[in-house]
């Protein structure tokens, strides 16, 4: 029993990064009043963009730095066509989304002749935490994980420190409350908002490399599978706040590793596979009266405009 | 004759937005033709042979024609989808699975009831599709009015729930015998007839231009619409003009879960004459760049409808012929729905024209 438990906490730990990293990037984003639909098709960015590389390269951290500005890229894009060309902050997440599913899926083709999936390649090996991984249960659950998750949980202290306890962090939360009041104290709203809707494409392009290059050592069509849009209901249930999104993210992660544990007990797949997506909607349903997002999101700032 | 003056001028005043609206589409479409066609040149492959295979494909003879306005046809329904909801200020990403139980609940109503005549047993299965897939937006309309849950975030988790269902229906519930997931052949008398012999189209194109001239007489002309409309342009002002918002959120919802369901019925009566499990090549997808495309209006969606429909069936020969992925559409949808999202990249271009480049950003 224990054992099962155990298997199960490690399993969650495991599953969480793409979703945790992700949703981090959203509330970086959303907090600076950019909603960001297109964490979805970042994360597959950073996916095909992190087996890509260490396809032609040979090394899987080059992979996980072509994952980061891939996904950065499609921030930066984002940012670009919301705040400069002022469009419709959804319609532009979702552009970006369709366009990742079909670039992705096109270059799969071009690079390995197959629409389905990439052939493997060198992903990143798990690593053995000295003295930690060595003590009972805790060792288990968190001392034999992939670099990329200890690297997710140290970017989880920091997201949440420079969100707030730096002025950078004062910035965000300033132009994501109040555009008018940060611009007229000068804080560069738009600056802010570039900065972080890239960081947040970096984050999510991250975990992307997480799923290909930590997990399944492949690229496979949509492999992100909705982890874009299950971060950002992690993102509104964690109250824009980068340890409550964290928390909320690993909530959806034990119901994935659930899911998995559950396959091949008796219950038709279908009804185990769907159980992460009804938590989202009823966390959603149960969660959202009582989260206020930023008071200026999804709006455009401009100087000088009433 | 004051009257007149002020008539002329609000003709004339919509005829100038219509036409920034399509000139907008224009040169979004030409724009992700030629960045696809930069991606085709990258990936090794000559631009100009995969576009002209394309358009053979998709025009070159009648028979290419009716197979263009086959895959047409499910996209003027998940356009109309879209762009209903995007009317009241929804983004209805949630076509595809209101699609797929619609498809499966017309094909169980076509196999589960014999000997009923056509003109009861095909109403009653187009009937049932559509209610299946209105039914299947309301978890999402009735969240976004009751709590404000994102009906993007809600939508899309009810694609993969529908989705997930309608696989398990048609792997056990109700499969027909042989390895693949799919349903019996429906009754001949709830399926939509063939239109022209040797090709695929079917009279599912005749339902979908009704519903083309339904979509735009509910938004256009009666209160319910105006209602709508009100709503997707200001919340607040309409609910403080006496307009319930909740209730248009959920009726507009409602409404265009229909459309998509009925999409999914047309296909599954008419193209395939049974459900088979990925029937949709993504078509509640590409409804977005169909509505986005259009301008959300119901003529606008027809239009797109026929490009995409276009190149989704002239991609098919393109693939055969210069070995370009049929995916370079799904590119050229991503990359128009970016180019219309942001009109203020066109001020930018008119700017070029008068000051030249150095003045325009």
């Amino acid at each position: 029993m224990l054992s099962e438990i155990v298997s199960l906490l490690a399993a969650t730990l495991r599953i969480s990064p793409p979703i945790a990293l992700a949703s981090i990037g959203g509330a970086y984003s959303e907090r600076t009043g950019i909603i960001n639909i297109g964490l979805e098709g970042m994360i597959l960015m950073g996916a095909f963009a992190g087996v890509a590389a260490t396809h032609f390269v040979g090394n899987p951290w080059i992979g996980v730095l072509a994952a980061v500005l891939a996904g950065g890229a499609l921030g930066l894009l984002h940012a670009v066509l919301c705040i400069r060309f002022k469009a419709n902050q959804v319609v532009s997440g979702v552009g970006v989304n369709i366009l990742s599913l079909g670039l992705t899926t096109l270059l799969l083709q071009v690079i390995w002749g197959n629409r389905g999936a990439s052939d493997s390649v060198t992903g990143l090996k798990p690593l053995h935490l000295p003295v930690i991984a060595d003590i009972p249960v805790v060792g288990d659950i968190i001392g034999k994980q992939n670099p990329l998750v200890y690297i997710m949980l140290i970017i989880v202290v920091l997201a949440w420190v420079v969100m707030f306890r730096t002025p950078f962090g004062l910035r965000i939360r300033a132009v994501g409350e109040h555009p008018e009041a940060a611009d007229t104290v000068g804080i560069h709203v738009h600056r802010i908002q570039y900065i972080c809707v890239t960081l947040s494409g970096m984050l999510s392009g991250l975990g992307g490399a997480y799923l290909s290059l930590g997990w399944l050592n492949l690229f496979s069509q949509n492999m992100s599978a909705g982890r874009g849009f299950i971060a950002l209901a992690a993102n509104i249930f964690g109250k824009w706040n980068p340890a409550g999104a964290f928390g909320a993210s690993l909530l959806f992660s034990f119901t994935d590793a659930l899911q998995i544990k559950l396959q091949g007990v008796g219950i038709p797949i279908q009804f185990i596979q769907m159980i992460p997506y009804i938590l989202t909607i009823l966390v959603l349903a149960s969660a959202v009266k009582r989260a206020i997002p930023p008071a200026a999101i999804g709006k455009h700032y401009e100087k000088g405009e009433k | 004759m004051k009257l007149d003056v002020m008539k002329i001028v609000r003709i004339v005043k919509i005829k100038r937005e219509s036409v920034t609206d399509v000139f907008i589409s224009f040169i979004a479409v030409i724009a992700a033709l030629l960045v696809g066609a930069v991606i085709v040149y990258i990936s090794g492959s000559s631009p100009l042979e995969a576009y002209k295979a394309l358009y053979e494909g998709a025009f070159g003879s009648t028979y290419d024609f009716a197979q263009t306005l086959t895959r047409t046809t499910p996209l003027i329904f998940t356009g109309l989808t879209v762009a209903f909801a995007f009317r009241c200020g929804l983004f209805n990403i949630g076509g595809e699975g209101q699609l797929y139980v619609g498809g499966m609940t017309a094909a169980i109503v076509g196999v589960s009831f014999t000997g009923l005549p056509i003109y009861v047993h095909l109403p009653l299965a187009l009937g049932a599709g559509a209610a299946a897939g209105g039914a299947w937006s309301l978890v999402p309309s009735v969240l976004k009015a009751r709590v404000g849950a994102h009906e993007v975030i809600t939508t899309i988790m009810m694609n993969y729930i529908g989705i997930l269902l309608c696989s398990y229906l048609a792997n056990y519930s109700f499969k027909a015998e042989g390895w693949v997931a799919q349903t019996d052949v429906v009754e001949p008398s709830a399926q939509l007839p063939k239109l022209v012999p040797g090709t695929q189209l079917t009279a599912s194109i005749f339902v979908a231009l009704a519903c083309v001239v339904i979509a735009y007489y509910i938004l256009y002309k009666t209160t319910l619409g105006y209602e709508i409309r009100a709503v997707g342009l200001n919340p607040t002002a309409a609910e403080y003009g006496g307009i319930s918002v909740q209730k248009s959120i959920v009726v507009a919802m409602l409404i265009s879960g229909m459309l998509a369901g009925l999409g999914g019925t047309g296909e599954v009566l008419g193209l395939h004459r049974r459900f088979i499990f990925g029937f949709s090549p993504g078509y509640g997808f590409d409804g977005i760049a169909v509505a986005v495309l259009g301008r959300n209006h119901p003529v606008g969606v027809v239009l797109g409808a026929l490009l995409f429909g276009a190149l989704r069936n002239g991609g098919m020969v393109m693939k055969q012929m210069t070995n370009v992925p049929t995916d370079l559409v799904i590119v050229i949808q991503g990359i128009v729905i970016l180019f219309v999202a942001a009109p203020e990249m066109f001020r930018i271009f008119r700017r070029i024209r008068k000051g030249g480049i150095r003045n325009a950003f």
